[in-house]
């Protein structure tokens, strides 16, 4: 068996890393912390040298997107990177390449806000993320890592999302997972598409027109409305088809579990922390982690908590996975949430008193 | 002998071959139709039919894409510049150019086209100064004179309520990055060759990677500012030549 490398590195290193190996062809972004690190990466890497990526440090995240707008829009494998304020300036793009069915992945290594914030970890994005974030009706994919490994390892699935659903996906990340040090075992090397798999794969791309077809058109312009309803309902069809088969959640110790905290991205792993506790207390507690936070593991949660006496739902904001998980169970069982805001990072035993205090003590 | 003089012997003329029969939306009298010929009779002539990507604005060309028959994608309002370095960078072999109005280039995407330019992008930009925003029914642009009257600014620009014009084609001109900045108009079929031939030496830059290139074409509106074709096309001499000047402000290129 092939021994795999183990290395040590930051979430943020890893996403470098990642997508060099697995056959980026480009990356746009612009520095802002807690993820500068992965521009700076690439910088020292030269990946031009060796893949030939594209490693282009733009003038501004709204610049960024729009890059990746055009290079997704010709068919090649283009990603950005930046944290909440920048993400927030991307979303003119992003709701143009949901229109425009443009493939590409983006990056948001969460901070605290609003505004400028600050720039310790959040996960307060979650709503902009999931809702669509900019104008009109649109999804996003939207996965959360919980760890190195996956900062690594959702790089190359994000691709293949992007590409299967000619839409954008979102590895929404933060300041902890971006920032931390952990084992992580790189992916496999893949090599970039040459022209001819592009042509072939990507039929729609922008990359010239050959005589034998007609032009190809990036456009989300569409001014006869009873023709821009009919886009609409294509782009909800799929946004379906996303629903009904992408959704991705890892369930820990839940089949004895009295109670059962959903956590997402770094909050999870706390929590991870936080059953450990809770278990030697005698408090017999699971975790449920969405992984797709769109499409929102709504089958799965529902399965999972069934019969269960109380679900806490823990993140670093003020209460917005919340609502995913009241609209997946309704009103069937007490649901609490506990949450730190401003870039506070919760403890686990706050989580274990949260789940005492809101839930137990209740009963 | 054919007595019949049309015949394809006598042909001196014809519609490139890219443009399509498509009903252009295009008011009689703009400017953007003797362009759109111009981009496509110069893509033509270098062979290039095959390997074109043309970036769309959001403005009156935001159909552009309607019209010629090449691959095109059609940016968001002002990122034009930015969606053509995301292309280019990854086809550096394409012809990759860029179309734009006044408001998207020289007000809500100036950060965008002076970025791409100072770096040097191989990408020529079209740029339609014509001193108004056309699409959304005649408003100021920023490159509206000064006492022109718009909806907007309906009793004349006044500089102490609205600024001044803005002069994007000389600020180009000082950008390291740019090889060839140019203002030229089609009013007449002089000009038009002029606008053509300058046309051709920016997309010809770009393919020999030589940098940016800003081809302004001072162009009329002669329905957001309200005149015949034919005044519109004489205020335009009388008006807007004083402000953005004819001719070659930067050519570094030696073709």
């Amino acid at each position: 068996m092939e021994k795999k490398e183990v290395t040590l590195m930051k979430g943020n290193e890893a996403v470098a890393h990642a997508m060099i190996r697995c056959g980026a062809d480009a990356f746009f972004g612009y520095p802002i912390t807690p993820q500068s690190e992965i521009i700076e990466t690439l910088a020292l890497l030269k990946p031009w040298e060796t893949t030939g990526m594209v490693v282009l440090q733009a003038e501004s995240e709204v610049a960024s997107i729009n890059m990746v707008y055009g290079g997704g829009g010709a068919g090649k494998r283009v990603i950005t990177t930046s944290s909440s304020p920048g993400v927030a300036l991307m979303q003119e793009g992003i709701s143009y390449m949901a229109g425009a069915e443009i493939p590409g992945v983006i990056v948001n290594v969460q901070r605290g806000g609003p505004g400028l914030g600050t720039i310790q970890p959040s996960q307060s994005d979650y709503m902009q993320a999931t809702r669509g974030g900019g104008n009109g009706d649109y999804n996003v994919i939207v996965l959360a890592p919980a760890s190195v490994q996956e900062m690594a390892d959702f790089v190359d699935l994000s691709f293949e999302l992007a590409f299967k659903y000619r839409n954008p996906v979102m590895i929404l990340s933060d300041g902890v997972i971006g920032q931390m040090m952990e084992k992580v075992v790189l992916p496999p090397i893949k090599p970039r598409r040459t022209e001819e798999q592009i042509a072939k794969e990507c039929p729609w791309a922008t990359i010239g027109r050959p005589s034998s077809r007609e032009p190809n058109i990036m456009t989300s312009l569409e001014l006869k409305p009873e023709v821009m309803e009919e886009i609409n309902i294509h782009l909800q069809e799929k946004y379906q088809l996303a629903k009904d088969t992408e959704t991705r959640c890892e369930i820990t110790d839940c089949d004895d579990a009295d109670y059962v905290i959903v956590a997402f991205g770094s909050a999870a792993r706390i929590t991870e922390k936080s059953m450990e506790i809770a278990r030697k207390r005698g408090i017999k507690v699971g975790l449920f982690r969405p992984i797709t936070l769109w499409p929102f593991p709504e089958k799965e949660l529902r399965k999972t908590v069934a019969g269960k006496k109380g679900i806490l739902v823990a993140e670093i904001n003020a209460g917005q996975m919340i609502e995913d998980v009241k609209l997946a169970i309704g009103n069937s069982l007490p649901t609490a949430h506990f949450g730190r805001l401003g870039g506070i990072v919760p403890d686990p035993e706050e989580i274990v008193n949260a789940l005492k205090t809101k839930l137990i003590d209740n009963e | 002998m054919n007595n019949d003089i049309i015949s394809p012997e006598n042909l001196v003329y014809k519609k490139p071959e890219l443009m399509n029969d498509t009903a252009m939306h295009y008011c009689a009298g703009c400017s953007h139709g003797v362009v759109h010929k111009l981009v496509a009779e110069v893509i033509e002539e270098m062979g290039m039919q095959n390997k074109t990507i043309g970036v769309s604005p959001v403005g009156c060309a935001v159909f552009a894409y309607r019209y010629l028959d090449i691959d095109w994608q059609e940016a968001p309002h002002g990122r034009a510049p930015a969606v053509a370095t995301g292309i280019k960078r990854l086809w550096p072999d394409r012809l990759v150019f860029t179309y734009q109005g006044d408001g998207d280039l020289a007000c809500i995407g100036t950060c965008e086209t002076i970025h791409a330019l100072n770096r040097g992008e191989n990408i020529p930009i079209i740029f339609i100064n014509n001193a108004i925003y056309g699409m959304t029914g005649g408003q100021m642009a920023p490159t509206t004179l000064i006492g022109q009257k718009t909806a907007t600014c309906p009793y004349g620009r006044e500089p102490e309520l609205h600024g001044y014009p803005l002069n994007m084609t000389e600020l180009a001109s000082h950008l390291t990055g740019t090889c060839f900045v140019t203002r030229q108009s089609v009013e007449n079929v002089a000009s038009i060759r002029k606008a053509k031939a300058a046309i051709r030496k920016a997309f010809d830059a770009s393919m020999k990677g030589l940098g940016s290139s800003l081809v302004e074409i001072v162009s009329t509106c002669n329905s957001g500012w309200k005149l015949s074709p034919k005044q519109a096309n004489d205020w335009m001499e009388e008006h807007m030549f004083k402000e953005y000047p004819k001719g070659d402000l930067k050519d570094t290129t030696n073709l």
